[in-house]
């Protein structure tokens, strides 16, 4: 039996992966919800409003786009737009070898995994590191991250320790301080002799063209308290319209995805450090990144455009619990990744069309979601665009013959008899190789076919 | 790059074109995420230090409750900003260290960094570090203790008021609490890049 992609991976995944995702994500899940209702009466009532923000600005961008780069520009920034990936890296290189830099401290951006910055800038000669504890790890492993906020959610510690052995980074120890100790002392020399800081950015205000950028480890301060220039990747979705509009933003990331009242360093920065500074950049670059999202916006699904890269859908999805985030081959996994993965595609959506298929729909995801996505409602929009162009869903029983007899009320009642036998019959025996597959896990309830048509016929009349 | 401008401007138009409507930007209140029921008839200092405890940092009041911790910690030698030392010299003993100027090249040596902060956040725990008042971002950031000096004047009661009051300093941090991760296996370890222990010292 062939299953989609994303169930294969699933299947064969390690016991002990498995484990370390399902606890982590379940253990964050919980914290979260139980931190929103003991401080909120009603956490909803801010979900559907910072989502209504959100949505607002996406379908506005037109005007907020120009609107934020003249306010970066007034504050002493330099703007670039990258409507690609390789625009994006480009421009990144071109502004190194301009200042005649060789090294890079990079804090933790996603649209860099996206357009893997580090790759390209080692391929040119340029060292390129990561800071963030899990992302230095999956850099030194050439590891992929497996969630958007824990990015090595799918390791334990004696993986780590192994790996940090291997790099010469002390004996083998497991324990999680003395890993942390060794990376703190190797990477505080680093940023001390990089040229440029990289990171990303949390969300832009229209108003002041301040860049706001949140994190726990304080690598990101230190990438902008070490080197004299920074270059900031932007999504150009991450504008909100004004400074008041974060009062509500960060109230809701810090809560939805890692369970605190605010992260621990949060950093508003509006242009090159002030002149009585003796530390952190005279040069400050944002750039403006497009890498399919405009593509996105032109879809019936650019809701998936107020996500804020929180991780609690990750968190509380039934699926990317038991199937891990490397289970979606993607930058983005879980069910946010189920929507903007296969859409960042483009015209190779068809790669990851399976996606949007690995999901129950139960609706965990929109209820957590901080800015209130319906993203059960978009994997139904992409299902559908599968559909539309014809893509095969192995693993899936076809349901043609089901459609056939629900469309024929004789044949429907005969089905109905043929489902009775099948209580006596020993489900080993059944020919459909979809529902041999099935059983191999689960176990099928009793056939109690025409319950619905006996309650119809014998219901009490309308009085 | 100016094609790159023009070619996701037009994009953006296009993509937006078939809209009939645009969502609104909805009329609210910033009160809605404000923790009132934790600040209600309370004095804010009170709060901002059971705020602070609760990330781990800890909020004092008096110089010599500082030195005694420092001293405790075993933290002998460190950086201060030279503008408040003139302040807190009198009441470090001679077993202290302390500079008032920061060396780059000698990260390791200091223990403690003494900064000024320009103000605080009650309801977070929270301390603001403004370039224009900070000394050195690196003396704030490298040595394992942090100490952010502000007055009580200075002490925001919510995020919204702090959020309002940010001003145009070009670069802005908020500290709340030790740096920490959980990255590995989900534990809580302090001290990661920045400070493992954040201490504020909120006088008069």
């Amino acid at each position: 039996m062939k299953f989609q992609q994303i169930d294969q991976f699933a299947a064969e995944l390690r016991a002990d992966t498995r484990a370390a995702v399902y606890d982590g994500s379940k253990k964050g899940h919980e914290k979260r919800t139980k931190l929103l209702f003991d401080e909120y009466p009603d956490p909803n009532r801010l979900r559907v409003l910072a989502g209504q923000v959100k949505q607002h600005v996406i379908e506005n961008l037109d005007t907020y786009l120009p609107a934020v780069e003249a306010k970066l520009k007034a504050n002493g920034v330099i703007v670039h737009w990258a409507a690609t990936a390789d625009a994006a890296n480009e421009t990144v290189l071109k502004i190194m070898r301009a200042r005649g830099a060789t090294k890079m401290v990079k804090a933790k951006t996603m649209v860099s995994e996206e357009t893997e910055l580090a790759h390209f800038l080692e391929k040119h000669g340029m060292e390129a590191l990561e800071t963030d504890l899990g992302e230095f790890i999956v850099q030194i492993d050439h590891d992929h991250p497996s969630h958007i906020v824990k990015p090595i959610i799918h390791k334990n510690r004696r993986e780590i320790a192994t790996s940090f052995e291997k790099n010469g980074l002390g004996a083998y120890n497991d324990d999680p301080q003395t890993i942390t100790r060794r990376a703190r002392q190797f990477l505080r020399h680093k940023y001390l002799e990089a040229d440029v800081g990289l990171t990303g950015g949390n969300f832009i205000s229209a108003e002041s063209g301040r860049l706001v950028l949140v994190t726990n480890e304080g690598n990101s301060r230190f990438c902008l308290a070490a080197t004299k220039c920074h270059i900031a990747m932007v999504g150009i979705e991450k504008i909100v319209p004004r400074d008041r509009d974060l009062a509500l933003l960060l109230n809701l990331l810090a809560r939805s995805g890692t369970a605190q009242d605010l992260t621990v360093y949060t950093e508003f920065i509006s242009g090159p450090k002030s002149a009585t500074q003796p530390d952190g950049p005279e040069e400050m670059h944002v750039i403006l990144v497009d890498n399919g999202r405009t593509e996105v916006l032109a879809s019936d699904c650019r809701d998936i455009l107020r996500c804020i890269r929180c991780g609690a859908c990750l968190n509380v999805c039934p699926v990317y619990r038991q199937a891990s985030g490397h289970a979606y081959r993607s930058v983005y996994p879980g069910p946010v990744g189920a929507v903007l993965s296969p859409l960042l595609m483009g015209d190779r959506f068809k790669e990851k069309a399976d996606l949007p298929k690995a999901s129950s729909l139960c609706g965990a995801c929109q209820e957590v979601c901080p800015v209130n996505i319906p993203i059960p409602d978009l994997l139904l929009r992409l299902r559908d665009k599968g559909k539309q162009e014809g893509l095969s869903s192995p693993g899936t029983p076809p349901m043609g013959a089901w459609a056939l007899l629900a469309s024929q009320p004789l044949a429907w009642k005969a089905s109905l008899i043929g489902g009775r036998l099948m209580n006596y019959l020993p489900t080993k025996l059944v020919p459909v190789p979809a529902l041999r597959a099935w059983e191999a896990k689960r176990t099928l309830p009793p056939w109690r076919g025409g319950e619905f048509r006996k309650w119809l016929h014998n219901r009490p009349p309308k009085t | 790059m100016s094609d790159d401008r023009e070619a996701i401007l037009g994009r953006v138009r296009s993509a937006l074109a078939p809209l009939t409507e645009r969502a609104a930007l909805p009329a609210y209140d910033t009160e809605i995420a404000v923790l009132r029921q934790l600040l209600a008839n309370r004095d804010p200092l009170a709060v901002f230090a059971d705020r602070l405890r609760g990330v781990n940092g800890t909020a004092l009041t008096d110089i010599p409750a500082l030195v005694k911790q420092l001293r405790e910690g075993k933290w002998l030698h460190g950086y201060c900003d030279p503008a408040l030392w003139p302040r807190l010299a009198p009441h470090f003993g001679p077993e202290f260290e302390v500079e008032t100027v920061y060396d780059r090249t000698r990260v390791d040596d200091y223990a403690f960094g003494i900064t000024r902060a320009a103000g605080g956040i009650a309801e977070l725990g929270t301390v603001i570090l403004k370039d224009r008042s900070t000394s050195h971002r690196l003396a704030a950031l490298t040595p394992w203790v942090h100490v952010a000096v502000f007055s009580r004047a200075e002490l925001f009661v919510d995020l919204p008021q702090a959020i309002a009051a940010l001003g145009d300093d070009p670069n802005i941090i908020w500290c709340t609490g030790p740096s920490k991760t959980a990255d590995v296996e989900g534990i809580l370890i302090e001290g990661v890049h920045g400070p493992g222990v954040q201490i504020a010292l909120v006088l008069d």
